[in-house]
């Protein structure tokens, strides 16, 4: 029940200065990393590490406008999450199959 | 005897959840949910026990993509109505889940409500610093969209 895809993303936004760095460019639209560094309070070189987890994860991306690097969130990139859900919905049926059969086995 | 399960991923990205009306009393359906033994006939073989803080493991038997573990910790747990834990699969740097269980009276049986999402509120507590729910962060991520398109 793992899918190598969707990993990206999960790991990505499971650190919560990366998911808010995602909610702000989701929220305010596109920034530059100087306000982005501003925002979230910690270095430019940490952010820019952030930036750059959450583009391997195609959750963002950037331009270059003259010294500036802009970035934007990519909000399809959310996808795998859905489909990750989709998955799930089988095995809890199923599950649930199961736990009603069980119910009717059990004493009362 | 049931209603057939109902899902709401496509509605809602931010969690799956199913429900179903079981003939039987919440008592029953709290030993099935929380002992060991019962579990294991309906979910996986476990080593579970119903003490927030506790961390255990659902175990199948492997399959491609996944080594049948399912590693747990439990975050809520009050008898008869709710039972809330961690859900996680692929190990360290896995995916990472919030599953709970809303047990509610009905006419004639317990409604069951198991709703899986993600990052809830047993992260955001791991996660103290965390500023923003995951809730939260989808209703703005949906209002933004909205106002994009």
């Amino acid at each position: 029940m793992t899918r190598t895809n969707a990993n990206p993303v999960f790991r990505a936004l499971a650190d919560p200065t990366r998911r808010a760095i995602f909610e702000e460019l989701t929220r305010q639209g596109e920034q530059t990393v100087h306000a982005l560094t501003h925002y979230a309070g910690i270095s430019q070189p940490a952010v820019s590490k952030h930036l750059t987890v959450l583009k391997r994860a195609k959750l963002v991306r950037h331009r270059r406008e003259g010294r500036e690097t802009h970035y934007r969130a990519q909000s399809d990139a959310l996808a795998p999450m859905v489909d990750w859900l989709n998955l799930y919905g089988a095995f809890w049926r199923d599950r649930f199959d199961r736990l009603e059969a069980l119910l009717e086995r059990m004493n009362p | 005897m049931s209603n057939p399960a109902v899902t709401s991923p496509a509605e809602s990205p931010r969690s799956l959840v199913i429900e179903r009306v079981f003939p039987h009393p919440p008592e029953k359906l709290w030993r099935a949910l929380t002992e060991r033994p019962l579990l294991a006939q309906w979910m996986m073989n476990n080593d579970f026990e119903p003490v927030p803080g506790r961390k255990f493991q659902f175990r199948a038997d492997p399959m491609p993509n996944w080594n049948g573990i399912v590693d747990c910790e439990v975050i809520i747990v009050e008898p008869l109505q709710r039972l809330s834990y961690n859900w996680g699969v692929g190990g360290e740097g896995g995916l990472q889940w919030v599953v709970v269980w809303t047990l509610t009276p009905a006419e004639g049986g317990t409604h069951v409500r198991m709703e899986q999402s993600g990052f809830g509120p047993g992260q955001q507590a791991a996660y103290g610093g965390a500023k923003y729910g995951w809730q939260k962060f989808f209703a703005n991520l949906e209002r933004t969209i909205g106002g994009v398109e």
